[in-house]
């Protein structure tokens, strides 16, 4: 085995900026608005980049799908501790339709030719929350996953993941290759230090388009409309069970 | 002849294009590190700037996490445990750490300028490997001690004497306001070797810290930047050996006067952290707060206030980097330094000023931040050179170029 994980790394929104629709309700605006690393891909960068200083894996691959401005996430992830990227250019129209499944299908193409042992993703972005390029990366290599990792460690050649579920934690043992999503408490991202950002600069990026990888990234979805969520209105105090129950049956609720 | 004059003229034209285009685009790694910098400040420092100040605490874990970082050496050789950066990048961490807390920011730029520089500068291998390498990494800070009681700007009458006694130096004086001095582990101190050589009879030692005769007083009850120590530094009878004076004998008014140069930048930083956490303030109020029927951000007296704001702000923030610049390209930058540091520690009282004026009540109650960028803006014009002697500094160039 190579030893080598692949993270997969997204520029988003910034999670502090407020977001604005435009006005023709196409799109949110992204012009001039600041961006960063998905804070749950910069837990996935910091797990490999820890296992990599443990010496469980030997090398940490990053990726990032989009124009030129995803090579900033990359940096970042460099200058992180990571070891070379990989930017997947990906422009306009092309970028405006990029979703989980051709995302996905980039990953597996990048796994099986960087030989991965383990690919590790954020759980979701803070952009579209899909939750769905872990899952479906993990089904078209035929790997096993370890979504929602709230602590991973390497037992042989399987992988313990405990996992964030609805009714609390659930382990699992999987085989590798695996894929794994990072969840919020695996681990708390380190500050890159002054060094790393000077060596990252002399790290390599390559650079590749899907077709190189023999991705079709047609996108099968249509965004017809984005809207901001209805401002939320003055509620209303009620004295009794029975008048509150009256309300709802008026408004329809029940 | 002339050749050799092209050359050299198309060679600062090169460095001087770099620093222009610098000036108007950080490169890539500035950048990083400006935003690695932000989001340290925006998480770690922000949250508690108020509670440091009240509780005049130490950020002992903030310092270490720095260190930690690089920024408690950013431009000390990878070799020696810092980071290797130049000063375009201090200015620019100096700038973040400072928006989020500006006491956090003094700590860390006596640390960098004061206490590591001239040892960069002036030390022998020795001496930056013990007092520089434990000092990068957060566990220990420095200090610089040139100020007494009975002289700040007139820094060449120092009455802090030296006398030699076998294998040691005897230091007795007194020094006065030294940042840092209750949670140093070594500090810079300047005493004079020779009297009758006057400013030239002045040498620099270095001083372990604790250590027998030296004793601090006890710490000052500031304005501002209450989270920083800053206290006397008592030498009775204090002995050092002999290979603790840093740089030749009488060279200290000289290393001292070096250092500040670079100091000023570190400050004039620190100054436009503060003014553009003052700024931040003022407009976010602005848009929020709603009199007269709209925003008062609507209002052009609070719209004026604002772009003086930035105005002042933006340039000194020009100026700061353009000192940095030179700096870096080797070029000569004690004038361009001074007008930073002038230019940006008038900015800050400035904006706070102003940003206490936007928020009118709000501005005069500990619930927001403007109060306590107003106490901290303030000692901006008075520490590492008055802004009386920045003006001097200021017109003795200007009038040597026209010699």
């Amino acid at each position: 085995m190579s030893g080598r994980v692949l993270v997969g790394v997204k520029r988003v929104i910034d999670y502090a900026v407020k977001i604005r629709v435009k006005p023709d309700n196409s799109c949110v605006v992204t012009d001039g608005v600041k961006h960063s690393m998905n804070p749950f891909c910069e837990i996935a960068v910091e797990e490999a980049v820890k296992m990599k200083e443990k010496k469980l894996i030997k090398e940490v691959v990053v990726v990032s799908c989009g124009p030129q401005q995803a090579m900033e996430t990359i940096r970042t992830a460099l200058a992180m501790g990571a070891d070379r990227g990989i930017h997947v250019e990906v422009t306009g129209k092309d970028y405006e339709n990029l979703g989980p499944l051709q995302v996905s299908k980039i990953m597996a193409a990048l796994a099986k030719k960087e030989d991965a042992l383990l690919v590790i993703l954020g759980k979701q972005a803070i952009d579209d929350d899909c939750n769905q390029t872990g899952q479906m990366t993990a089904a078209l290599l035929d790997w096993p996953q370890g979504t929602f990792a709230s602590e991973l460690s390497m037992e042989g050649d399987k992988i313990k993941v405990v996992r964030e579920i609805d009714g609390g934690l659930e382990t699992v043992k999987i085989n590798t290759p695996a894929v794994i999503t990072a969840d919020l408490r695996l681990n708390t991202p380190r500050y890159a230090t002054l060094p790393n950002i000077m060596k990252a600069k002399k790290k390599k990026i390559a650079n590749v388009k899907p077709a190189d990888l023999g991705v079709d990234i047609t996108s099968r979805l249509e965004v017809l409309r984005v809207d901001e969520p209805p401002q939320r209105e003055a509620g209303v105090k009620v004295e009794t069970v029975d008048d509150l129950l009256a309300r709802l049956k008026e408004a329809g609720r029940i | 002849m002339a050749a050799l004059f092209k050359a050299r003229k198309a060679l600062g034209l090169c460095l001087s294009c770099r620093s222009f285009s610098a000036l108007a685009e950080l490169p890539e790694t500035h950048q990083l590190l400006r935003q690695t910098c932000r989001d340290f400040a925006d998480r770690e420092l922000t949250p508690i700037a108020g509670k440091l100040d009240k509780e005049h605490a130490f950020p002992k874990k903030q310092i270490q996490d720095l260190g930690a970082m690089g920024v408690m050496a950013i431009e000390v050789p990878e070799e020696l445990g810092g980071a290797g950066m130049d000063y375009l990048a201090y200015s620019l961490a100096m700038e973040e750490i400072s928006r989020g807390c500006a006491s956090t920011g003094v700590v860390v730029s006596v640390n960098n300028s004061l206490y590591i520089g001239p040892i960069l500068k002036n030390g022998t291998e020795e001496q930056k490997q013990q007092w520089i390498t434990p000092f990068t990494t957060g566990e220990k800070v420095g200090c610089f001690g040139l100020s007494e009681p009975g002289n700040g700007s007139d820094a060449g009458a120092a009455s802090t004497v030296a006398q030699q006694d076998g294998e040691d130096w005897v230091l007795n004086g007194t020094k006065a306001w030294i940042t840092n001095s209750w949670d140093a582990s070594a500090t810079i101190v300047f005493a004079t070797t020779d009297k009758k050589l006057k400013h030239k009879g002045i040498s620099a030692f270095l001083i372990p810290m604790p250590h027998p005769g030296l004793s601090l007083g006890k710490k000052e009850d500031k304005l501002g930047i209450k989270a920083s120590s800053t206290a006397n530094i008592i030498m009775e009878d204090c002995r050092i050996p002999l290979g603790n004076m840093l740089g030749p004998r009488g060279a200290g008014f000289k290393i001292a006067m070096q250092t500040l140069d670079s100091g000023r930048i570190g400050i004039a930083a620190q100054a436009l952290g503060i003014a553009q956490a003052s700024l931040d303030c003022a407009a976010d109020y602005a848009l929020k707060r709603v009199a007269f029927g709209a925003p008062i951000g609507k209002l052009q007296a609070i719209q004026f206030k604002l772009a003086d704001m930035g105005v002042a702000l933006e340039s000194a923030r020009l100026l700061t980097w353009k000192a940095a610049l030179l700096r870096d390209s080797k070029q000569p930058f004690t004038k361009e330094a001074a007008m930073a540091k002038l230019a940006a520690s008038e900015a800050a009282t400035f904006c706070a000023h102003q940003a206490i004026q936007v928020l009118g009540g709000m501005g005069y109650v500990t619930d927001m931040p403007a109060e306590r960028h107003y106490r901290d803006a303030r000692i901006t014009e008075i520490y590492e050179g008055t802004s009386e002697i920045q003006r001097l500094v200021i017109a003795g160039q200007i009038l040597k170029e026209y010699q």
